[in-house]
């Protein structure tokens, strides 16, 4: 088992034909199972893609026909940020049951109506400005390196996509390995947050304990820690272990992710690193400790 | 991005709210002559910076007469102000508005702002307005109320006049203003609007005394004026340099050069850096989609800075950027630059070990660590 996506997930490109697209495509397809069936492009129905490696897919005008002709239920979102918040919507309107939106920089506004959109749909979204996601020897969705990863036991979470690599590492090295990882995106609005993510880790059986990493701005990983201390009453609770990025960012600036910001006296890391301790969550200092964090969290 | 207070003042009466009268002077002759061109009973003199806090730092004055507005201009200009919002060292005063001075009956306090869990308008408003508003709403949380601004209609002007009562901002114009705001932080893609004051005039106006905006910078394709309207604003040159190569750089004032592929990776690195007694001279994210080319203007604008002593490097091989892209960006920037400072490396993930050589076998002063944290320590002890 894992969570959300596997070997038998059909997944489809929108924004195949450019060269992002293109070039994560080939490693897509070369990575364990993964089935990549199509590509959509308005304009370039009927013509097919073909890779360095000689595989082709057929492009369709729409999602809806896509869809409908190759059976998919993912798709992967690569079109540059002035039309990545259109290509969600067709997504949406096709019910595609998981999209994920790898473009980094969406308008803000853009995406406060994809979500609105997504409150009554049959569509879950992960991203946008996120790395995908991956299940260990089966599925690769989007552009994290596949050749870090290790089938095995862990569910990892994170808002940043390199510290993502980072722990997969880890938990590969510590020889632990993965069930899957989600990289939920570093923007402020955004379709999955973590406690999406941990429910699902927290229902599969496969997932025998989970990492999450965070970073300063917004409250997600409050409320992530909340959710998992409520279902720990309930007799719900897997080891847990945690990092979060930019305890001495400076105040009110920008660093990187727009998510990213302590705004107002809110958002800070000390904040969220007491909330996670507090939840029973082995936080480490640093992304290096982040395999023995989770060691310890294992016990 | 932001906008300085005059550009957002303007923004904002093209939306119907009442400004003040003012004009932007780089000299003090300049300001004295600005006085002529409209009508006020007194003037106010403020320094323009991209920074918040300026009242209670000397950077507003009020003066009587034409040349004592030149007078303070002359004081002014060429001053660098230390704000609670400014870094150490200050922003130097360039510029100063000079402004009809408002007889104003009471100070308020509005902003808006997306709200996190809904992503919508969020009408941000206090009765306690004026300069030292933020150290009140920092000491008391109750100081501001919030409520979801909807799109404009019988039911929401009903809503927002039910809450704006409670606070005591009453009458249909204030109201107006309200709707008026909201267009333009929505036509605009705004993160965020703050008017401060928001003032009810002696004659019973609703004006925009200050306005601060924050604008989505991702949205600069549907929005080319964008670009001319922020360029007033002081953001260091370097910054915007890497702006244009699609690298995150954020300028601070340490001695330690950081390079770090990825915002998180490039948060942590801060971090550990910082914890072990290292002093940052920048934040800087290189992002997973650089080509070599991005990394070389990234280097290059290290290798430029006289604060910098030592590069570390720390890069996750991934995404679009295998670590020998990284190392072959890094490689040109020495290639041509005089000065080569050390660069301490982590580097790991894809073509790792193929990067570490093209480093080494190019002859840029190199060291490199299997782990962060010795590479880190290395820094440390460098930069000392």
């Amino acid at each position: 088992m894992s969570i959300l996506l596997n070997r038998d997930t059909k997944i489809i490109v929108q924004g195949l034909t450019g060269k992002t697209g293109t070039f994560h495509t080939e490693q897509a397809l070369a990575y364990s199972n993964t089935q990549m069936v199509a590509g959509v492009h308005p304009k370039k129905g009927g013509e097919s893609w073909t890779s360095a490696g000689g595989q082709s897919l057929p492009i369709y005008a729409s999602v809806g026909e896509a869809k409908e002709a190759t059976g998919a239920t993912a798709s992967v979102v690569y079109v540059p940020p002035a039309g990545a918040a259109a290509a969600i919507e067709e997504a949406i309107d096709a019910e595609i049951e998981l999209i994920s939106c790898i473009t980094e920089g969406v308008p803000v506004q853009d995406m406060v109506r994809v979500a609105e959109k997504l409150r009554n749909s049959k569509s879950r979204l992960v991203g946008p400005n996120s790395p995908g996601m991956m299940t260990a020897d089966e599925c690769k969705i989007g552009i994290m390196p596949g050749s870090i990863f290790k089938k095995g036991s862990v569910g990892v979470v994170s808002r940043s996509g390199t510290l993502t690599y980072e722990a997969v590492y880890q938990t590969t090295v510590a020889g632990l390995g993965q069930t899957s990882a989600i990289g939920i995106g570093g923007d402020p609005v955004k379709g999955t947050e973590f406690v999406d993510v941990l429910e699902l880790f927290l229902a599969d059986d496969d997932t025998k304990s989970i990492i999450m990493i965070g970073e300063i701005g917004g409250s997600a990983e409050e409320e992530a820690a909340q959710f998992l201390a409520d279902e720990a009453k309930k007799g719900r609770s897997k080891p847990v272990a945690g990092f979060i990025a930019g305890r001495t960012a400076p105040p009110g600036r920008t660093m990187g992710h727009a998510g990213a910001v302590i705004s107002g006296g809110k958002g800070g890391a000390e904040d969220k690193i007491e909330a996670m301790r507090s939840a029973g969550i082995v936080v480490s200092d640093s992304p290096a400790g982040l395999g023995q964090a989770m060691l310890k969290a294992i016990g | 991005m932001f906008l300085s207070e005059q550009v957002s003042k303007e923004l904002l009466s093209q939306y119907g709210l009442l400004i003040p009268e003012g004009r932007t002077a780089k000299t003090p002759e300049l300001a004295e002559a600005a006085c002529k061109e409209f009508n006020a009973k007194r003037y106010v003199v403020k320094a323009l910076i991209p920074a918040g806090g300026r009242g209670l730092a000397g950077g507003v004055k009020f003066a009587a007469t034409p040349s004592s507005v030149r007078e303070i201009a002359e004081n002014l200009l060429g001053s660098t102000l230390v704000t609670e919002q400014t870094n150490e060292g200050g922003e130097r005063v360039d510029a100063v508005y000079v402004e009809a001075a408002i007889d104003i009956a009471k100070d308020y306090f509005i902003a808006i702002a997306l709200d996190p869990g809904t992503g919508s308008p969020l009408l941000l408003a206090s009765s306690d307005g004026g300069v030292e508003f933020e150290q009140r709403s920092r000491m008391d949380e109750g100081t501001v109320r919030t409520h979801l601004l909807a799109p404009e209609s019988d039911e929401s002007r009903a809503a927002l006049e039910g809450f704006l009562k409670e606070i005591g901002i009453e009458g249909t114009t204030a109201i107006d203003s309200i709707f008026a705001a909201r267009r333009a932080f929505c036509e605009n893609d705004m993160t965020l609007l703050e008017i401060n004051p928001f003032a009810r005039t002696a004659t019973g106006d609703w004006m925009v005394i200050d306005a601060k905006v924050l604008l989505d910078g991702n949205t600069i394709f549907r929005h080319p004026e964008f670009e001319t309207m922020a360029a007033d604003l002081s953001r260091p040159e370097s910054e915007l340099e890497a702006q244009k190569n699609n690298i995150n750089l954020v300028k601070l004032t340490g001695n330690v050069g950081v390079v770090a592929n990825g915002a998180g990776l490039g948060l942590a690195t801060h971090d550990m850096l910082v914890d072990a007694g290292g002093d940052p001279a920048n934040f800087m994210d290189i992002r997973t989609t650089a080509k070599s080319f991005d990394v070389a203007k990234g280097v290059e604008l290290l290798l430029g800075d006289p604060n910098v002593k030592v590069i570390l490097l720390n890069v996750h091989g991934g995404g679009m950027t295998a670590a020998d892209t990284v190392a072959e960006g890094i490689n040109f920037a020495y290639s041509r630059s005089e000065r080569q400072l050390p660069v301490i490396a982590h580097i790991s993930g894809q073509n790792a070990e193929w990067g570490i050589r093209i480093l080494r076998d190019r002859k840029v002063p190199v060291e490199t660590f299997d782990t962060i944290s010795d590479a880190v320590s290395r820094v440390v002890e460098i930069a000392r």
